[in-house]
């Protein structure tokens, strides 16, 4: 088997480099095959998004901070949207909530996440010259990029984008006579949603079959760096969830466009009784689910996965827990599956299966707490250094407790009946998969940035763009946690309806500046990023002081990510500070017959192993040449 | 136009900041290694954000107090106000010592030139305790939940008032069951512009209903709201009753709870002589999905007997729908609807 494997590897970098300098401009940067330059463009693609998305959050909490004021100035970009006495239109209000969640779920935290770090390092940190299907991989891109642009073109049409929520519930989102944004609007987010799970498919199937196939020489799945885990698990949680959500849209477009009636019954809409019966919309909602539950998973794991390795580079010490960490993970993903339904607490759904599903849920909270208490126990007797990266990790634990915590009130149905659809909710999944994501995300630009453009990030831009968004995105969603206590529903428009939700005007004002400065922070970021890309520091070829094999290749790796030969993994990556170890920190291609001063017992047991596995390796490839 | 100044004036100041700041650190000439400097101040600042963040949620948390503690008036809500704060101690106990631990250790094990971190991998004791501690926690609070749950969502008590509630785009509707204590059948193929519930009217559980502008509930007696959607979803959402349920068209969904507290009571209590209760939606149903109020009154009982008493039938108001009653029902809808002979006579006269 690993012989196959080896042969398979090496024919490929041989054509590989034979193919390198003959490449030209569309084939190295646009069409390109490379995981590195795949991984680049989904990066880039996703800041883009990010952009998008958070702008739209701007202008509604405009509206929500400021319900009063004219909004004539926004005319020039959102024209008829605006209506003639200066207010935003409650339609495109709904649009923007909307799309704001579709953009930042899918198209920034699965595919901007993933995509990037998912493509980067597995094959540089398991040891590949690329991945499994460089073809596919390229396709994963570009059936993205395809989504993206239908997705984008949604806003540019005169009904408006989808504006059914994200969860697009029919029967709202079956109907276009139920609002605007249900007619071209809403096919466009099913056509850009269907292309974009054909590219997390193509994108996880590589990943999965490249980290089990492709591994060096050495690197078992017990020395793998807890990122490749976590990209790993990701990517089969994908592969499980997203072809659901394809059916239940496929179901749903069959609903729009073909007169089925899988979630359509009894409906008198617009002057009309309409002809479907039987169906169930909550059906929708298993399907959406069974697919949405895991997706926050899909988000969340790979940032869990990326901070595990920069915390414990930067605290200096070995992760503490790495079997849990894995068994946490591999339970979180497992758990991920059998929960779905606690988001239908309320919908009428058989009030025992809320009982199941409760249960479930809060079951999950378990291995939750086992990667916090472990991230603080790495911390623990550390000596941290406070990269940009680090920064947003420790922020990502902070984040992730803060929003983990609340789930234990929404994962309990009882409590859930008030809560449900509140501002608690928005509060609680914006900390613990939005902005904890999303840390993990940008602690994995500040640290492998270096990896990805051979040159260094401007720390103290870092620091102080980590600073304001840490304490920019708690003044956001901390007092949220209020509202949602006072009951304040969310994707309303405006609160002056109501009585019960006249108060907190002060603090939804608050909110939305404290949203502004929180977004315009993040320009500093698209300026060290962009700026460093072409006039930043050169890096060195291990700035971290990092064990992980990515930072075995030169600087700027080429196509084959090695030149010579792939190295040898003889320890797992998280050697640092080893007592006795001159450096604090050994890199995974360091045998252990190389540092006799610092083996524990049972390595050195296991050193004899360690020489016969290189004598097989030399076999091998004689064998190969021959 | 705006936006674009205002993006690449700040990117103007954001580059000029970074050139002075390169500047200055390369006149410093750095050395090799982790900038201590930095460190420290990052590391600092870690301690300082604990507590500044912590005084923050105090200060909050109490100055909000009145705003996000809202009055209760259920028996149920009662009951899962309780658990929700118990909910919140046990959080809060678990946020306090994490955040703690996170960000003093943060500060406390920041680098030092001379320091080396411990080697410390793994501990399988520590790993067992915490993972059995919160497991032993959630155990006793998945219990309190279920046992809470079980009671909410438990069959109805026989003698409940039943209220059926209606959600449309963009309003609710209210329809009673009249003196028969039967809603009559709907069919949503029978709505119209007047019949807005698809009243079937060759059901003669339909002829006494009555369909009031505002909901009225009597105080202490137990009430099953039967609840459904003609178009797209809704959700039936009462804050301080402590009660949602979605309202989905075509699977009726129900919801059964007690008031505790008069619309007078409740008046006196906040101190808000306008104080109503308010039904909202709480599923997104479209562009006026922040305007489907409608007013609940919660009567003491002889008053809610007094006021059902007062309300006309639903066909009494609409008399030209005899004709739709099948001719040997005719008899009993008149009766029961309350209608007097002449209108009787007047819509016969229409045929």
């Amino acid at each position: 088997m690993d012989t196959a494997d080896l042969h398979i590897v090496e024919d490929h970098s041989t054509e590989a480099h034979d193919d390198h300098h003959e490449q030209g401009f569309v084939e190295k940067y646009i069409f390109s095959q490379d995981h590195k330059t795949i991984a680049k463009q989904f990066l880039i693609s996703g800041i883009l998004w990010a952009v998008i998305g958070g702008l739209l959050s701007v202008f509604f909490r405009l509206q929500l901070g400021f319900p009063n004021m004219s909004m004539e100035w926004l005319r020039p970009l959102l024209g008829g949207w605006i209506s003639a006495n200066g207010q935003l239109d409650p339609g495109f209000y709904l649009a923007m909530v909307t799309m704001h969640g579709t953009i930042m779920v899918f198209f920034v935290l699965t595919a901007g996440l993933s995509g990037t770090f998912s493509n980067f390092l597995i094959p540089l940190q398991i040891g590949a010259r690329d991945m499994a299907s460089g073809f596919m991989n390229m396709l994963s891109y570009w059936f993205f990029f395809l989504s993206s642009v239908i997705m984008f073109t949604s806003f540019f049409i005169s009904t408006g984008p989808a504006s059914g929520g994200w969860v697009i519930y029919p029967p709202l989102s079956a109907l276009p006579q139920a609002m605007s944004g249900s007619g071209l609007g809403m096919t466009l987010w099913l056509i850009a949603m269907a292309l974009f799970i054909v590219s997390t498919l193509l994108g996880g199937i590589n990943y999965v079959a490249t980290v089990i196939n492709l591994r060096t020489d050495g690197m078992s799945f017990t020395k793998l760096p807890l990122t490749i885990w976590a990209f790993f698990l990701t990517a089969i949680i994908g592969i499980l969830s997203f072809p659901v959500l394809l059916s239940a849209a496929l179901l749903l477009i069959l609903d729009r466009s073909f007169g089925t009636s899988f979630y359509l019954s009894e409906i008198y809409i617009g002057g009309e009784a309409l002809p479907n019966l039987g169906g169930s919309p909550i059906l929708f909602q298993h399907l959406f689910w069974f697919l949405g539950h895991p997706e926050v998973y899909i988000v969340l794991l790979p940032s869990l996965g990326i901070t595990s390795e920069i915390i414990s580079t930067n605290s200096r010490k070995p992760i503490f827990g790495y079997k849990a960490m894995i068994g946490s993970m591999i339970g979180i993903g497992f758990l991920s599956f059998i929960v779905w339904a606690h988001h239908m607490f309320v919908t009428g759904m058989n009030p025992f299966l809320g009982s199941i599903f409760m249960l479930l849920t809060l079951i999950i909270a378990i291995p939750s707490a086992i990667k916090v208490f472990n991230y603080i126990a790495t911390l623990w007797q550390g000596n941290i250094v406070f990269t940009p990266a680090m920064l947003f990790s420790i922020g990502l634990v902070s984040f992730f407790i803060s929003g983990g915590l609340t789930g234990l009130f929404m994962g309990n149905s009882a409590l859930d009946i008030q809560l449900h659809d509140t501002y608690f909710i928005v509060a609680h999944f914006h900390l613990v998969m939005g902005s904890a994501a999303f840390f993990g995300m940008l602690a994995g630009v500040y640290h492998w940035f270096p990896k990805m453009f051979g040159r260094m990030m401007d720390a103290k831009l870092g620091y102080i763009h980590f600073w304001l968004s840490f304490i920019g995105i708690y003044l956001i969603f901390f007092p949220m946690h209020y509202i949602g206590i006072a009951g304040f529903p969310r994707r309303y428009y405006s609160f002056t309806n109501f009585d019960a939700f006249s108060s907190f005007t002060d603090l939804n004002a608050f909110i939305s500046v404290a949203a502004i400065a929180t977004f315009t922070a993040q320009f500093i970021f698209l300026f060290n990023f962009f700026y460093s890309m072409f006039r930043g520091k050169k890096a060195s070829s291990n700035p971290w002081k990092s064990n992980t094999l990515e930072w075995t290749t030169p600087i700027n790796p080429g196509h084959g990510n090695w030149p010579g030969e792939i190295p040898k993994v003889y320890r797992w990556p998280y050697d640092y500070s080893k007592p006795g170890a001159p450096d604090d920190f050994i890199p995974q291609t360091v045998p252990l017959s190389e540092t006799p001063e610092s083996n524990l017992p049972h390595e050195n047991e296991l050193i004899n192993m360690e020489s016969k596995a290189d004598d097989d390796a030399i076999v091998i490839n004689t064998d190969d040449k021959e | 136009m705006l936006i674009g100044l205002g993006t690449l004036l700040l990117l103007l100041v954001v580059v000029l900041l970074y050139k002075v700041s390169t500047m200055i650190g390369v006149a410093k000439n750095k050395s090799e290694g982790p900038d201590s400097r930095s460190n420290n101040i990052n590391g600092i600042l870690m301690l300082v954000f604990l507590i500044v963040f912590s005084g923050a949620i105090v200060y909050s948390a109490y100055v909000y107090y009145d705003d996000y503690v809202i009055p209760v008036a259920s028996q149920h809500g009662v009951t899962t106000d309780d658990m929700f704060w118990v909910t919140m101690w046990v959080t809060g106990f678990a946020f306090v010592v994490t955040h703690v631990l996170l960000f003093y250790y943060a500060f406390r094990y920041r680098y030092r030139k001379n320091n080396k971190a411990t080697f410390y991998p793994d501990n399988s004791k520590l790993e067992v305790i915490w993972t059995i501690v919160p497991a032993v926690v959630l155990t006793l609070l998945v219990l309190y939940g279920l046992n809470v749950w079980t009671d909410i969502t438990s069959q109805a008590p026989e003698e409940s008032e039943v209220v059926e509630i209606m959600g449309m785009q963009f309003a609710w509707k209210t329809r009673y069951p009249g003196n028969d204590n039967q809603l009559g059948n709907y069919d949503y193929k029978k709505i119209d512009a007047a019949n807005m519930f698809g009243m079937d009217l060759t059901d003669k559980n339909s002829f006494d209903d009555f369909t009031p502008r505002e909901i009225h509930l009597p105080k202490g007696k137990p009430v099953l709201f039967n609840i459904r959607a003609r178009d797209v979803l809704h959700s039936v959402y009462v804050p301080a009753f402590r009660l949602k349920m979605d309202a989905v068209p075509g699977m009726p969904t129900k919801f059964w709870f007690i008031p505790t507290k008069s619309t007078a009571e409740m008046r006196e209590e906040t101190g808000n002589p306008d104080f109503n209760y308010e039904l909202a939606c709480a599923e997104i149903c479209g562009d006026g999905h922040f305007t489907m109020r409608m007013v609940i009154v919660v009567d003491e009982p002889a008053d809610y007997e007094k006021w059902k008493k007062e309300q006309q039938t639903w066909l009494s108001k609409n008399p030209e729908y005899i004709s739709s009653i099948p001719e040997e029902l005719r008899e009993v809808a008149l009766i029961s609807s309350g209608i007097n002979t002449e209108a009787a006579k007047v819509s016969e006269a229409s045929l």
